[in-house]
């Protein structure tokens, strides 16, 4: 063993010359040490890795936005009265002078009027929030098309998708708090879809506004949910998110050298400390330029609320859109029976379907695990025309989404482009249900055609645009093998294995227990991967190169790199450049 | 490191090994950038980040210099409607943030190290030794408590828990007061009303209640609505005082909850067009009043359709039939309009005969 003297100066002396002084830095942080146990913390953690693909930027803005919210939201806090106590404004804004109005409104407009930056921070607050779902959605969408859901990562994708509907709930509580117009007239919606529960609807608006509506108490209420529970319950979620997906790593593409077993990437030091950070700021500074430069919410436009009016073209916050859109399409449905009122109109469209939808959507891992019966782990993502059915599932439930957004804007529709606003009612009634499932088909097909496309380039090459011609005239075009990185890239991925029942009986001859259930289990499996394309054998593969090697003999002589380009200026370069592309 | 990878067979599922048609051809070898091997293109890389910090900076002094130099004040209309102050601190902050991100972002990509690491993952299960040794020792746990052993300790219990989970509901009680019948009657009946407006009513020596313009609180002639008017109306104590105090006889939050159910439009049609009996009966001269709260879920409904008396709700849509006892046309509401029986009083003025005859707004479980 030798040891490396070169940091030793050549002096005689006995300490090295490059002693490290004691310096401020390293003192801090052996004290730290001394009680923390940071050392080991920082050795493991400080040199994660994380896979890189833009995909996985999503969830990010999804916690940058987030934090945005935080920060912003406590600069409101500082001056907002969520007080439904009623006085004359004062302030600045001269149209509203002496108008009575809510503390919690006149607040508000101290904000936006008196507080410098007071309106960017409001702006800046309500459209974070706005990015801040959107981030969720399509991060979550991401996840699923890619089955990034799967085993180890199912409760991941549970509290995901909870952090989801708290952050709806949080947004509502969120744009109710002004008391403008606008906002109470969604409380007054709110009323109306509580009072509809079935036998204590009427107690629980009572309990919740305090006595009949408005009541005097729902701002005071919805402003402690709004910044201390659902926060709350938000940021221990989003903590255990974040956890489980540093416990479980990232899941990450397959590639060359990206397997099950590992996981490649940058580190989180120095590479994605300074990326995300800085991801951080971008997040920040484009929610700034929004806050600046698009107008949000402008109440002061609105008005303090009064039950007695509403505008034309009242609409919630984009999230809350298919909700008004179940509403609006729903038909008219009561029941008067036995002395009571069951308003299937109300209930059906807002406390039962959205949580059916949330439930396929949350359900839809356990389903899908359940039919394969696959219990291992996955890291590697799965492209989305390799899982058609779950690619086709999630197009259907966009579509089904899409639509309930398109008919909660029906009146805007019917203004904008002349419609009748019947018909689009109508017609979005028939929609919903006709739609989603032709989108679905077509989803799938378009899936499986592009896993063919994927076999035939693995077996036959990709088109290089060369037309040969043949001593019989005919014409083909030549094909040439991609690259071996392409090629194991897309074979990369695991065969679909349809479940099938051995037996409907046992080997008594009496009917084995469950069969009904592993029937329904076996269908499924079929339905969802027998039409499936699986990848190529080695065999294939082989064959394949074979009769490539054949066609080249039979096109030796015609084979130089020029051919049909000595006319014109697509030259080929050298004789050597092929294959002309690395795909 | 990337050699020795396993070279892994995926589909060992059920145990079919199927050889992978291609195998892994391992991580393709570190490509240097140009900020790696040109020491001038590392050079302008590092100006460019420093540009960007220097940016911020000016961002920054940029926002303070905002700050002072600009007043909110009254005037949000500066600047395309979005007030001076306001884009100017937004934007300055904007650079700020973005040029701090940017340069960060670049650093990280021109010339922090961009060697791919490899790290093995490994199951996210416990090991079976450890699960064994964790089942033991909860089983330990269990016996020594004596849980299994003393169901009379257990069961009291969960007995005691299940009704201290019970005290935190019940101390939510209140939160708001019982319904009653409150849902069932508006401030159109004079039953209703406090002490205060029965001895401002006693002044007044007349009978029935007047329907006033919202807003100004102005009773209403006949002749004063034209064929194809649509008005907003109110119940007129609501714009009374006191005569004593000069307070208002209703404010503030009572004064809400009673708009929330009181509100009414008042339209005048040709009595010919009036297709219902009881709508023509409790009609004056082919004005027709009903309540303004929409049936679904509690909108004011507005939105008048002049020629076919035709009122939409312009929350959800749901059209009603004024001319035909405030029937559902279209839309989801189930309920038709409720409709106030109209007359004038001993001075002509609009009046109500009587409340509603049954409950206004949105539909609830007692409702009946």
């Amino acid at each position: 063993m030798s040891l490396d003297t070169s940091k030793i100066a050549d002096t005689n002396k006995d300490r090295p010359a490059t002693a490290k002084k004691p310096n401020r830095a390293g003192a801090v942080a052996g004290w730290a040490d001394d009680r923390l146990k940071l050392g080991t913390l920082t050795k493991v953690f400080a040199r994660k890795v994380f896979p890189d693909h833009w995909s996985f930027m999503l969830g990010e803005i999804a916690l940058w936005s987030f934090v945005v919210l935080l920060l912003t939201g406590t600069f409101l806090t500082l001056w907002f009265t969520p007080s439904m106590s009623e006085s004359a404004y004062e302030g600045s804004y001269t149209q509203l002078r002496g108008v009575p109005m809510s503390d919690a409104y006149a607040s508000t407009l101290h904000i936006s009027f008196d507080v410098r930056g007071g309106l960017l921070m409001r702006q800046m607050h309500h459209w974070s929030a706005m990015l801040f779902i959107a981030a969720m959605f399509v991060h979550m969408m991401r996840t699923f098309v890619t089955g990034a859901f799967r085993k180890p990562r199912e409760l991941n994708w549970v509290i995901g998708s909870v952090l989801l509907l708290l952050g709806i709930l949080e947004g509502f509580a969120g744009y109710s708090l002004p008391d403008d117009l606008l906002s109470g007239t969604g409380l007054r919606i709110a009323d109306g879809l509580v009072k509809a529960t079935p036998v204590v609807g009427t107690y629980m608006s009572f309990f919740l506004f305090g006595g009949e509506f408005p009541g005097d108490v729902i701002i005071p209420r919805l402003y402690i949910i709004h910044v201390l529970l659902i926060p709350g319950l938000l940021l221990a979620l989003i903590g255990a998110h974040m956890l489980l997906l540093v416990f479980h790593k990232h899941t990450q593409w397959a590639g060359p050298g990206r397997t099950e077993q590992n996981v490649v990437g940058y580190p989180m030091l120095p590479v994605y400390a300074a990326k995300a950070g800085g991801f951080f700021f971008m997040v920040f500074g484009v929610t700034a330029l929004m806050g600046a430069l698009l107008s949000i919410n402008p109440i002061w436009k609105y008005g303090p609320y009064d039950p007695s009016k509403v505008t034309a073209g009242s609409q919630p916050d984009w999230y809350m859109g298919i909700a008004e859109g179940l509403l609006r399409i729903m038909p008219n449905w009561e029941t008067h029976i036995w002395g009571i009122t069951i308003s299937w109109n109300v209930m059906i469209p807002g406390q039962i379907i959205p949580f059916v939808l949330f439930g396929m959507i949350i359900g839809w891992p356990f389903l899908e695990q359940w039919v394969t019966g696959d219990k291992r782990e996955h890291h590697l993502l799965q492209r989305p025309r390799n899982a058609p059915t779950r690619t086709a599932f999630l197009a259907a439930m966009v579509t089904v989404y899409g639509l309930l957004w398109a008919a909660g804007g029906n009146d805007i529709l019917a203004t904008h482009f002349h419609w009748s606003l019947n018909s689009i009612t109508y017609f979005m009634r028939v929609a919903i249900f006709v739609i989603p499932p032709i989108v679905f088909y077509v989803t799938r097909r378009w899936c499986i055609g592009l896993q063919r496309q994927d076999n035939d380039r693995l077996l036959h090459g990709y088109e290089t645009g060369i037309i040969m011609r043949s001593a019989e005239g005919g014409y083909t075009e030549r094909h040439l093998p991609i690259s071996e990185a392409s090629a194991y890239t897309l074979t990369a991925r695991n065969r679909d294995e349809i479940h099938q029942i051995e037996s409907d009986v046992d080997e008594n001859g009496v009917a084995a227990p469950d069969t009904r259930v592993a029937r329904i289990r076996a269908k499924l499996s079929r339905g969802m991967f027998a039409d499936n394309v699986q990848k190529p054998t080695a065999e294939e593969l082989e064959e394949a190169r074979h009769h490539a090697e054949h066609e080249h003999e039979l096109e030796t002589g015609l084979d130089h790199p020029a051919a049909g380009h000595e006319f014109d200026d697509h030259q080929l370069r050298d004789a050597g450049d092929v294959p002309l592309r690395q795909h | 490191m990337t050699d020795n990878l396993p070279e892994t067979t995926h589909d060992d599922h059920a145990g079919v090994a199927m050889q992978e048609p291609i195998p892994d051809p391992g991580l393709p070898a570190h490509e240097w950038r140009p900020t790696d091997v040109d020491p001038k293109a590392e050079k302008r890389a590092e100006r460019q980040v420093a540009g960007l910090f220097v940016l911020a900076i000016v961002g920054a002094i940029g926002f303070i210099v905002s700050y002072i130099a600009f007043h909110v004040g009254d005037n949000p209309d500066t600047i395309g409607n979005l007030g001076a102050s306001n884009v100017a601190l937004g934007v300055c902050l904007a650079v700020t943030l973005l040029a701090m991100g940017a340069g960060m972002i670049q650093w990280a990509r021109k010339l922090m190290a961009d060697h791919e690491i490899v790290e093995m993952r490994h199951p996210a299960s416990s090991s079976q030794e450890d699960r064994e040794a964790a089942v033991s020792i909860l089983q330990t746990g269990l016996e020594e408590s004596g849980l299994g052993r003393r169901p009379l300790v257990r069961n009291t219990l969960l007995a005691a828990g299940g009704i201290l989970g019970l005290l935190p509901v019940i101390m939510l009680r209140d939160l708001g007061p019982l319904p009653g019948d409150k849902l069932d009657h508006t401030i159109w009946d004079l039953d209703t009303w406090n002490a205060e407006m029965k001895a401002w009513w006693a002044t007044q020596n007349r009978t029935l209640q007047r329907v006033v313009r919202d807003v100004v609180g102005t009773p209403i002639k006949v002749t004063d609505l034209e064929i194809g008017d649509l008005v907003n109306a109110e119940p007129e104590v609501l714009f009374q005082t006191n005569p004593d105090t000069q307070a208002p006889l209703v404010e503030g939050t009572d004064l809400l909850v009673d708009k929330s159910k009181a509100a009414v439009i008042l339209h005048r049609m040709l009595p010919s067009d009036i297709v219902s009996s009881q709508t023509l009966n409790w009609s004056v001269d082919g004005i027709v009043c009903y309540s303004k709260i929409c049936t679904h879920v509690g909108c004011p409904i507005s939105l008048n359709e002049r020629t076919t008396h035709h009122l939409l709700c312009p929350c959800h849509q749901s059209t009603f039939d004024l001319a035909d006892s405030g029937r559902v046309l279209f839309g989801p509401a189930a309920r038709a309009l409720p409709q106030l029986e109209l007359t004038v009083d001993e001075e002509g003025y609009l009046a109500a005969r009587r409340d509603f005859t049954q409950p206004v707004g949105p539909s609830f479980w007692e409702r009946g």
